[in-house]
């Protein structure tokens, strides 16, 4: 099937199976490898994704369902020469370490800040923890959460 | 077909550091220079010393860009970020032009120290301790290049020259980047001394604001692990493994896989099939047709309850071999006033990195078969990956990437899905190169777990409360036995089942530490802190029994049988001060502590927990830790903590469970890490150090598991003696 969607502002058009996910679709269709696999069943949030603005699992959106969508992957969240408040705060937090999810858990904090400009600890753990973190960065995740939200609000 | 041989020729020494000495080479490379070194041919092993085409240690080119070839494996414990330090540091080079790159091919220069030197390689934590001379040795040696090609361009003496953040500066002769003088310095002679900095003039090692060089790449996505390899007509393969391990492949039907779009074939392996697609989902949708049958004649066929089953009968017999004997310490219990016993039993864990095994398998034009990957152990892997090419080491070359995670798992004797990807290239002919991408399946059931274990302990309290012997009994698989790091193996110990039990800190008068090896089929590993997983937590949570039976406070019980360990002592102190140890908790909530020593770090933790029915929450952890010199005191905060998640994830809810002989975990549903809402808050204390500086990619692990136990006990009454903590609070 052709699929016709835009992805990081641009039209894109492309033609994949029509029960590709989304996730393959961006990375093997598109190029666009900011996007993790990590399980395939929605249980890590690697490969988490704006759709219409809100955080989805590219892997349990089909090709199907794509037509006319708006996508937004962590390659277009931000620009290099300006970064999304959530891509400054993980820097200054230092919160990677290998650095896999991360794609994911900043598009679903950059979505949680988008609903609720001043999370608690308790909001942050609601939201975040559908995305695993195998090295355990969680603790710098809640503190760059609450610093890009000031730095939204300022 | 083709068999891979039984055993390589590949044996590592025993684990004893050792320090070579170097010669300094240096070479020209396109518009700059590179520096490594020859090891001095007289300590040499010339065996191994083979001449390598493939890097030095620090290359500058005329653009600027000063590059780390690191011989360290970078899986997120910031190995990279270490020897970038030391590198930049020695040199004076800016931060922002370092980058760093992984090196293979010649273990005359990549040789890990902390083994002997004699192969390349990451484990044990030992990264650190393995480039702190030799990285920063290689820094200063660029520099003095660089200074003494100043020198002769502007003809001033080379003391008259100074070097800071990037630039060579005369007060007269005026100022260079170093990119400037990188080609004049490839022909400047080899430094015959070279002065290190003393640590007072250090900038960059010890600076808790330095940031990690590659923060930005792994926040905007641009980071390339292995999964993001991109070569023009690459294809990628998703694997069948046979459903029990020690099978082999019988026959298959893959005709109706073939048939489907974008499937491109499906070819054996030695391992299993591999499902060629044009891309990931074709691969996984051809893999749905696929059918086999399997030749499970040598399979495994027990399950782990079965297994552990045959680990409790064990546990009451004596010990195969013996790890430890001091005085007669079955004499000293029998006679004891007051006799504690306890037994202990842990289950297999999986690694479950998020980033599912994969290796990228291609031959150049030239015949060398290139293969990119996170090759941790990369002269085995190399060996192994011509064997299956049938082709010379020399005839190999690897590209190391930085992984999505690792803990262990990217560094085994058989180079598992390094074999896959080289024989599913071979098996296509080689017309493309090919990606073997596991799938969450494939890595869940892909093998090489922590071994499930059985211990047993029992110790003697005299009437005033002194332990008066100690035996412990240890039950499980060996990791090393029957591959290429078999040699570490002596009189039957398998010295990672008892590293943190064989060697303790404490003063115990009469003690015995057996092993009983069993034979199991399902494949293990080394997984973050690998013996101290299990040791710690037997340990310091009988201890905690030990200190409750003499009537005394756990801390001070330790701290009277820590008088020769003084490092042990101070973490120990330092953890409990700042925790408020003696001081009444917050309410609703009880403390516990724990101590290891792993890899020669030190770790100290207090847990501060409350329970609520069944649900234990662990609200704040405080870790004091010392790991000699802090390069990167931000990072060994980071590793703390995250070692911390690690090992509270493992206790409270990780096992991996085989039902006849099969792997009943497939994904993160059924087997489920430590995610955020469980996170506690986490303090890390770094204990001032002069002393060389060692790992914290795995100390930070085991004290979290006894220190929360030993607060479950203060809260319930209960004892945890079998993992993880919540299936046994369910019990």
């Amino acid at each position: 099937m052709k699929a016709k969607f835009t992805v990081n502002g641009a039209g894109r058009e492309i033609d994949v199976p029509e029960d590709m996910p989304l996730l393959w679709v961006l990375r093997d269709g598109l190029g666009l490898m900011g996007t993790k696999y990590g399980c395939g069943i929605a249980q890590c949030g690697a490969c988490t994704v704006h759709m219409d603005g809100i955080a989805v699992r590219a892997c349990q959106v089909e090709a199907r369902e794509l037509n006319g969508v708006e996508i937004t992957t962590i390659e277009g969240l931000g620009t290099p020469d300006s970064l999304h408040p959530v891509q400054e705060a993980w820097i200054e937090r230092q919160v990677a370490q290998c650095g896999y999810c991360q794609s994911g858990q900043i598009m679903q904090a950059a979505s949680l800040l988008a609903m609720n400009s001043d999370p608690s600890d308790e909001d942050i753990d609601a939201v975040m923890s559908g995305n695993l973190c195998r090295c355990g960065t969680y603790p710098r995740i809640r503190e760059a959460v609450h610093a890009a939200a000031e730095k939204m609000r300022s | 077909m083709f068999a891979l041989p039984g055993k390589l020729n590949f044996v590592l020494p025993a684990i004893k550091p050792t320090r070579r000495g170097f010669l300094l080479g240096a070479a020209a490379v396109a518009g700059g220079f590179s520096v490594g070194f020859r090891p001095d041919p007289a300590s040499a092993q010339s065996a191994d010393a083979q001449a390598s085409p493939f890097g030095a240690y620090v290359t500058i080119t005329g653009d600027d860009q000063v590059t780390v070839i690191s011989s360290q494996f970078d899986m997120g414990q910031g190995s990279y970020n270490g020897l970038a330090t030391l590198v930049a540091e020695e040199l004076g080079a800016r931060w922002d032009q370092i980058d760093v790159v992984g090196g293979a091919g010649n273990p005359a220069l990549y040789g890990n120290l902390a083994w002997g030197g004699a192969a390349q390689g990451s484990g044990g934590s030992t990264s650190m301790f393995s480039s702190w001379d030799r990285y920063r040795t290689a820094g200063a040696a660029a520099r003095l290049m660089l200074v003494a090609a100043a020198a002769e361009a502007w003809d001033v003496p080379a003391e008259e020259i100074t070097v800071a953040d990037g630039m060579l500066s005369h007060a007269t002769a005026g100022a260079a980047r170093f990119g400037e003088m990188a080609a004049r310095a490839a022909e400047m002679p080899i430094p015959s001394e070279i002065a290190l900095k003393e640590p007072g003039e250090w900038t960059m090692i010890g600076n808790p604001d330095l940031r990690r060089y590659d923060s930005a790449a792994k926040t905007n996505g641009t980071h390339d692990f292995t999964i993001d390899v991109k070569l023009p007509g690459m294809l990628t393969a998703v694997m069948i493994h046979p459903p029990k391990f020690g099978a082999t492949v019988k026959s298959f039907d893959a005709e109706a896989a073939k048939a489907m779009p974008g499937v491109v074939d499906v070819v054996e392996t030695p391992r299993g099939l591999a499902v060629i697609g044009e891309h990931m989902w074709a691969a996984m949708k051809g893999r749905e047709a696929v059918t086999a049958d399997w030749d499970e004649s040598a399979a495994e066929t027990r399950g782990s309850e079965e297994i552990l089953a045959e680990y409790r009968a064990l546990i009451a017999e004596p010990p195969a071999a013996i790890a430890r004997q001091e005085g007669d310490s079955a004499g000293a219990i029998a006679g004891a006033a007051k006799v504690i016993a306890a037994e202990y039993e842990f289950p297999y864990l999986a690694h479950a990195a998020l980033e599912p095994l994969n290796a990228v398998a291609r031959m150049g034009e030239d015949g060398v078969v290139e293969v990119w990957g996170g090759h941790q152990v990369p002269d085995l892997y190399q060996f192994i990956a011509s064997q299956v090419a049938e082709t010379t080491p020399d005839k190999v070359r690897l590209h190391v990437m930085k992984t999505g995670g690792g803990f262990g798992r990217r560094a085994v004797a058989d180079a598992d899905i390094v074999v896959e990807a080289v024989a599913a290239a071979r098996a296509i002919g080689w017309r493309a190169p090919v990606k073997v991408q596991w799938t969450r399946d494939n890595d869940m059931r892909g093998g090489r777990y922590r071994p499930a274990y059985a211990h047993a302990i029992r110790a003697g309290l005299d009437d005033a409360g002194n332990i008066t012997g100690w035996e412990h009994h240890i039950v499980g698989q060996s990791i090393v036995a029957g591959g290429p790091f078999e040699g570490l193996i002596q009189n039957g110990v398998d010295p990672t089942s008892v590293e943190g039990a064989s060697h303790l800190p404490y003063a115990l008068p009469n003690q015995t530490v057996g092993l009983t090896t069993a034979n199991v089929g399902v494949p293990v590993l080394w997984w973050r802190s690998v013996g101290s997983t299990h040791t710690a937590f037997a340990v310091e949570t009988f201890l905690d029994e030990l200190a409750e039976a003499a009537g005394k406070d756990p801390l001070e019980f330790r701290l009277a049988l820590l008088g020769n360990a003084p490092r042990h002592a101070a973490v120990l102190r330092l953890a409990a001060e700042k925790a408020g140890w003696g001081t009444p908790p917050p309410e609703g909530r009880v403390r516990g502590l724990a101590l290891a020593e792993s890899f020669s770090s030190y770790v100290a933790q207090v847990a501060e927990i409350s329970v609520d029915g069944g649900n234990v929450r662990v609200h704040k952890v405080v870790c004091a830790v010392d790991c000699g010199i802090a390069v990167n005191p931000d990072n060994i905060r980071a590793q703390m903590e995250g070692g911390i998640g690690f090992g509270l994830g493992a206790i409270m809810a990780e096992e991996l469970t085989l039902v006849g002989g099969e792997v009943q975990d497939t994904n993160y549903d059924t087997y489920t890490p430590l995610r955020i809402d469980a996170m506690p808050e986490i303090e890390v204390h770094i204990v001032a150090s002069g002393e060389p500086p060692t790992g914290v990619g795995e100390p930070g692990v085991p004290p979290i598991g006894p220190a929360v136990a030993n607060a479950i006990y203060a809260a319930t009454g209960k004892r945890v003696r079998r993992l993880p903590i919540e299936k046994a609070l369910r019990a």
